[in-house]
């Protein structure tokens, strides 16, 4: 006789059965009745249309018909609130009972119903129950106040249960702590701002001491509260960790992540060279190698977590290698992560046997996992530099099975290996071009033709290679057709003479007969630059591109930091910070990393204490979500995102000739009569994005006025950019300067903090003129406390470019052995100005009168006493040309010209009247870029 | 916390559902179906799925879906812990866990579900103290219970969840006073072509089975404990005295537990019982391949190899295989390309083989994978490891216990590739 009968009685009329049972004398039937509701309800489906009758139950001895009519009353409270309230007064009586068990009983349900009208009858029991005299109604009711807590907040809060929570965590049992902690936890969740878990040494003492006695569960709640906890010191820091150590042993998997948490968190406290710290390490591996011999769902979990550990101490697994190597019957999931891992723990001394592995892996059934061992291989070549010819020779191998998509791969990686060391494999590229046939992958596509593109002058049919793609141009998608696109130029600019056909089939194909703006745009950009200027075109379209980085996919810093504080949860699986994903009001609780010890934040700002870890970081650029996701594609731009365009900064670079020096150029190329005719006169206007300039004249004349500068551009002031509040004692204050055609930023870094700085570095986000640094950022003495340095560092135009508001705006990242920081400073753009900024006079001269008055812009410059010439000169030192001068009515007018680092040309007109201060600057050029020349000229020209 | 859990069969119906908060509509579900139509095999579904709303985490076992959902952040290895802990007590309850018997006993199950969670936190999860609140149903209890008219539900409060050691309940009576350990380990490893090894790891578990009166305390002490040095124990283990002492001293639960697990996986210390020696090759243009296994003994300390199960997935252009086996029976399914050899036990003297053709389809080429061989065997009375329990002593209580200890190896995930 089993309850399996219950899932029988489907029939109709069954309701009204059941409640002529339900009503029924005998409580043996009564009994039964109700389990075949309770049953009917487990499986979906609607009984709440008998709630009076089953609530008529409730009033009884029995304590298993007792608890069905309970499991009944949670599940359809809601829906009938009135009848509900029939309920409360059982409940009340119940939570007086004698027997412990009835009190725990009822508090337990009551919080489970879910209907205002109820809660409030509720505040009384629970109060009691709270002070119970057994633990276990205390525990009970501890979690009772946090489900109230989700039914009404403001009544929990006004019924001060908080505080009375908050005492429960000094309770002598364990248990009620732990649930106290728990409660705490997730109420805390829905106020991220409010102070509820208030730690205090004491309080972590309390905690500490409930750990070693409470259930698993309640260690974890426990655990996962104390790490976020901030220690005052290294020592207090220590003996939580001492003491939080066992936990690494417990059974249950949670517990021990949990344990790995505060572990990982605090230790980063810890001064490296203590020995403690080295025991520490030690310990954490075997827990960490022991959850991967667990079910796959937990592997999976913790293969997540262990890839952020790998990244922020890649030490503690160095040796363990071996645990992540792929079973073929694990599941999918954990077969990914585990690759992943393993090239993240590849190095020198490993390689031979993960390569072997990732060879094996190659060969086996799953395609997609096949495919990413053939990725594998390709990241260990350019991660371990030693390994990269055995990695290409084993490729080769996996490209002579002839599988289909394993070739495919090989080659999408091969790309990525030339990338990274040109000129050293190119042998291969014949192996390759046998393949050429079976690639029908657009990825796979678009790497071959790249490689034919980028080695055409050594493969001796690469034209008809090329050609064979283009025969179907328009059912490619779009990434092989760029390609495409790019390749047959750089062919045409290696091999001018035989492929000139070819070019020109190209584009028009993308320019005529295409309707993706991408290709378009991009056809237009290599059809002008081919026929204004052909070593221009070379310039930039065989520019040396740089080495791709060799760590593709490392999690940013901070990012990193924060996730690290997060291990075990959710946030740690998706390697997103939990704002990000998680519903519900947390906010932007973002928590870090405690500071290691002895750093200058620690003495600093002592009233952060406590709160520390949750506290939001300083908000130093508004946008720090999106400047971290671009400093992040910044430097690790990944070679599989770049792989089927050219390379980025190229592309951009080309798309803002187009913008702004190339339309210059195209007005005027009638008379130029350019090789390859006129490209289509309708220009996409608002391409790109082009600078601007003009503001800051006005500096560049007094300070010329006084201070002899007649070949040296203007030099502003260095202000401060990073107060040392914001970023724990570093103070950057800095200025830009031209010299000799280099743009440097002088930069001033000065060590407020207590403890010495080593190891900076700094980054750009992305930008209008994509400056970069040209080098890295040379501070080779650690800076003691208190000491400042001066440093140059040079900056390239050719990073990656992003329209910035306002225009010259410069978001920097710097880092050092404490943190990293981010501020923004805007540059002046006359740092911009090239030296061969002088336009011949005719096409000075076609080219004015083509402006469009639209493009006009007038600005006034006051109190300016110079007379033209040596405004001029002045000028001039600012690489500011005057092509001509005309004096008309006492009225000096001088024509001037500028080129801007990414080609784009400004034209001037300068009006000088004798005898008034007031200069009139009209300067014509793209909107936005008027605006930004007039703000940010003006300090040149004065 | 943990909002519901529903519970999906082999062919995708929900067909128990349970809510410790809101009710959260079925048709959350629907993403988790998403992920099951995508996945090639029913244990590739990921573990864990977003939704809009929700996160659902989910564990298979017993080819039944445990779908957990979750609305805030709570740890994923909570759920999937907890998770394991409702199959573990439904198959203490029921013997088997499966949908049938969850079916036959669903009044049992929602009563047990409600116990182990309120409010999505985990309240008595340990099978000593939920078995005090709900008697496990018996035959005799259904029938004895129905002509009563009592329950099978506790009057009594768990006391054993209040104590000191809330693993073991009190008053514990037994005439025959016993503890039995049975230490078990599994071998898993991964043998190259050559027959070198890749990897090779030893799981290792002692498993207590004490029925003993009152409240006894134990300490084990192992003959050589250095071995033991990633060690997970149960709750009742008091860690501070293995560390010092590297002995076991426990207030241990009452019943079947687990004591701890273990792993070894230092290279050297593992070693590899058995060999397989292979000869697979297709031939491109042919439709035949060859087929041939021999298995063998090693490093056995002279214990028989028993139970011995080899089984292969063959690559899909293989059509059927012919192969006649020295001793045990040998399967092929054509339909999912599973070869399966039950050779029993090995006799070193005379090695058993498996040799023959497996046919191809005609004109397909060669498959490009190599099958891989999982082995399964069983090794009484050695833990492969050289693991030893040198005593076991009693205290606080007067009687003296029966006392047992059982060694075994087994293979774990032993896979060799060819």
């Amino acid at each position: 006789m089993t309850d399996s009968k219950y899932f029988t009685t489907t029939k109709k009329g069954e309701i009204f059965e059941l409640k002529a049972e339900l009503n029924s004398d005998k409580k043996e039937k009564k009994k039964e009745a109700v389990k075949k509701v309770i049953a009917s309800m487990t499986v979906g489906k609607d009984v709440s249309a008998l709630f009076p009758d089953v609530v008529n139950c409730m009033q009884t001895d029995n304590l298993e018909l007792k608890k069905l009519v309970y499991l009944y009353l949670m599940n359809y409270a809601k829906s009938q609130p009135d009848m509900a309230i029939m309920a409360v007064n059982t409940f009340v009586k119940d939570c007086e009972d004698l027997n412990p068990l009835i009190r725990a009983l009822a508090v337990r349900t009551m919080g489970c119903i879910r209907v205002d009208k109820i809660t409030e009858y509720l505040c009384e029991p629970l109060r009691k129950c709270l002070k119970d005299e057994d633990p276990y109604v205390r525990k009970t009711a501890a979690v009772c106040v946090a489900k109230l807590h989700d039914i009404n907040a403001q009544l929990v809060e006004d019924q001060g249960f908080l505080d009375t929570l908050k005492d429960l965590i000094s309770d002598s049992n364990p248990m009620v702590v732990a649930n106290a902690v728990a409660a705490l936890s997730e109420i805390a969740e829905s106020h991220p701002n409010s102070n509820l878990l208030d730690l205090n040494p004491q309080t972590i003492n309390k905690l500490l001491t409930a750990l070693n006695e409470c259930t698993e569960w309640g260690q974890i709640f426990i655990l996962d509260c104390l790490a976020s906890y901030l220690p005052r010191d290294d020592r207090e820091s220590q003996s939580i960790c001492e003491r939080v150590t066992p936990r690494l042993s417990h059974a249950n998997s949670a517990v021990v992540l949990s344990a790995v948490k505060v572990l990982m968190k605090f230790m980063e406290m810890l001064p490296k060279d203590l020995d403690y710290y080295g025991t520490l390490l030690k310990k954490l591996a075997p827990p960490l190698v022991t959850l991967l011999s667990a079910e796959p769902e937990l592997q999976y979990v913790a293969l997540r977590n262990i890839n952020l550990i790998v990244q922020k101490r890649p030490e503690i697994l160095k040796h363990e290698m071996k645990v992540f190597f792929v079973k073929y019957n694990d599941p999918i999931y954990v077969k990914l992560e585990k690759l992943d891992i393993m090239i993240r723990l590849a190095s020198q001394a490993n390689i031979a046997q993960v390569l072997a592995e990732l060879k094996e892996y190659a060969t086996e059934v799953d395609v997609d996992f096949v495919r990413k061992a053939v990725r594998a291989i390709g990241r260990c070549a350019i991660k371990v530099e030693q390994s990269a010819e055995r990695c290409v020779s084993t490729l080769l191998d996996l490209i002579q099975t002839k599988v289909n998509y394993v070739v495919q791969e090989a080659i999408v990686v091969i790309k990525d290996i030339f990338r990274k060391y040109p000129n050293k494999y190119e042998s291969v590229i014949a192996t390759l071009c046998e393949n050429l046939d079976s690639l029908d992958e657009p990825e796979a596509r678009a790497a071959m033709i790249w490689i034919v593109g980028e080695y055409a002058e050594r493969i001796d049919n690469a034209d008809e290679l090329l050609e064979s793609f283009l025969e179907g141009f328009h059912d490619e998608s779009t990434q092989v057709q760029l390609q495409l696109l790019t390749a047959i130029v750089k062919l045409f600019l290696k091999k001018p003479t035989e492929t000139q056909e070819l070019v020109q089939q190209v584009l028009s194909l993308a320019t005529q007969d295409s309707d993706n703006p991408d290709l378009r745009d991009r056809g237009y950009i290599y059809w002008r630059l081919l026929s204004t200027d052909p070593v221009a075109a070379k310039e930039v379209v065989l520019a040396e591109k740089p080495l791709i980085s060799e760590e593709t996919d490392l999690i940013e810093p901070t990012l990193l930091e924060e996730l690290i504080c997060h291990i075990g949860t959710l946030a740690s699986v998706y390697h997103k910070p939990p704002s990000a994903f998680v519903e519900g009001s947390r906010g932007v609780q973002h928590k870090r990393l405690p500071p290691r010890a002895g750093s200058g934040e620690s003495t600093e700002s002592p009233d952060v204490g406590q709160s520390g870890p949750s506290e939001a970081p300083p908000a130093v650029i508004p946008s720090q979500g999106d400047l971290l996701g671009d400093l992040l594609n910044l430097d690790l731009a990944p070679p599989t995102a770049t792989v089927p365009s050219v390379q980025p900064s190229m592309q951009m670079g080309a798309m803002d000739l187009l913008g702004g020096g190339l339309d210059s150029l195209v007005c005027s190329s009638p008379a130029m009569g350019a090789g390859l005719g006129a490209a289509p006169a309708a220009m996409p206007a608002s391409l790109g994005s082009a600078p601007a300039v003009g503001g800051g004249l006005g500096d560049l004349f007094d300070l010329g006025g006084g201070v002899g500068m007649p070949t040296g551009s203007y030099v502003a002031p260095k202000t401060v950019w990073l107060l040392a509040m914001k970023a724990k004692g570093l103070e950057i204050s800095g200025t830009f300067a031209r010299r000799g055609g280099i743009i440097q930023m002088d930069l001033s870094l000065t060590n407020k903090a207590m403890s010495v700085m080593t190891d900076f570095a700094i980054q750009f986000n992305r930008n209008s003129f994509g400056l970069a640094p040209a080098g890295p950022l040379q501070v080779l003495t650690p800076l003691s406390p208190n000491q400042t340095i001066d440093v140059s560092l040079p900056l390239s135009t050719s990073g990656p470019v992003m329209k910035m508001e306002p225009l010259n705006n410069l978001q920097v990242a710097v880092k050092n052995n404490i943190d990293v920081f981010y501020f923004s400073c805007q540059y002046p753009l006359s740092l911009l100005f090239v030296e061969d900024g002088k336009m011949d006079r005719q096409v000075f001269l076609a080219t004015w009168k083509d402006i469009p008055n639209d493009n006009e812009a007038q600005f006034q410059i006051k109190d300016i006493h110079l007379n033209s010439d040596v405004a001029s000169n002045k000028l001039q030192g600012s690489n500011i040309f005057t092509i001509a001068k005309r004096t008309v009515e006492g009225q000096d007018m001088l024509y001037q010209s500028v080129k801007l680092t990414n080609g784009i040309w400004v034209l001037a007109e300068m009006r000088i009247q004798t005898g008034n201060p007031n200069y009139t600057w009209m300067c014509w050029r793209r909107p936005h870029v008027r605006e930004c020349v007039s703000q940010n000229d003006s300090p040149v020209i004065s | 916390m943990i909002h519901s859990l529903f519970l999906v069969n082999a062919s995708g119906d929900i067909f128990l559902e349970k809510h410790w908060k809101s009710v959260v509509s079925r048709s959350v579900c629907d993403y988790f179906f998403e992920a099951l139509e995508r996945a090639t095999e029913p244990e590739n579904v990921p573990p864990v799925i977003p939704t809009p709303h929700h996160f659902l985490i989910n564990v298979l076992r017993h080819r039944i879906y445990f779908v957990a959902v979750i609305q805030s952040e709570v740890p994923p290895l909570f759920v999937i812990e907890f998770l394991h802990r409702v199959v573990d007590t439904f198959q203490d309850y029921f013997g088997v866990c499966s949908e049938a018997a969850i079916k036959d006993n669903v009044v049992v199950v929602y009563e047990l579900l409600e116990e182990m969670l309120d409010n999505g936190f985990p309240l008595a999860t340990e099978s000593n103290i939920l078995k005090e609140l709900i008697k496990p149903p018996t035959i005799l209890r259904t029938v004895v219970n129905t002509i009563t008219g009592s329950t099978n539900v506790g009057e009594q409060l768990p006391t054993g969840q209040l104590s000191v050691v809330p693993w073991r309940r009190t008053g514990v009576k037994y005439t025959n006073n016993e503890a039995y350990f049975d230490v078990v380990e599994e071998i898993d490893a991964i043998i190259d072509k050559s027959g070198s090894t890749i990897t090779a790891e030893i799981q290792g578990v002692i498993d207590a089975c004490v029925k003993l009166t009152g409240m006894p305390d134990l300490t084990l002490s192992f003959m050589n404990p250095r071995l033991l040095d990633d060690v997970s124990f149960h709750p009742c283990v008091r860690f501070k005295r293995w560390e010092a002492e590297r002995i076991l001293s426990f207030i241990p639960p009452d019943g079947n537990f687990r004591l701890l697990s273990y792993h070894v996986s230092s290279q050297n210390l593992v070693a590899i019982p058995v060999y397989v020696k292979h000869n697979i090759s297709f031939r491109e243009g042919s439709s035949q391949g060859r087929f041939e296994l021999t298995l063998g003994p090693k490093q056995t300390m002279g214990k028989a190899v028993e139970s011995v199960l080899v089984s292969s997935q063959l690559p899909r252009g293989v059509l059927n295989a012919n192969l006649s086996p020295s001793q045990g029976t040998y399967t092929f399914d054509p339909v999912t390309k599973l070869l399966s050899w039950d050779v029993g036990k090995i006799n070193p003297q005379k090695l058993p083989s498996l040799k023959g053709s497996v046919s191809l389809q005609t004109g397909a080429s060669k498959p490009d994978e190599n099958p891989t061989i999982n082995i399964q065997f069983k090794i009484q009375q050695l833990a492969i490891s050289g693991l030893k329990v040198n005593r076991l002593d009693m205290y606080g209580e007067k009687y003296k216990p029966f006392k047992g200890i059982k060694y075994m190896t087994k293979a774990g995930k032993f896979q060799v590739r060819t």
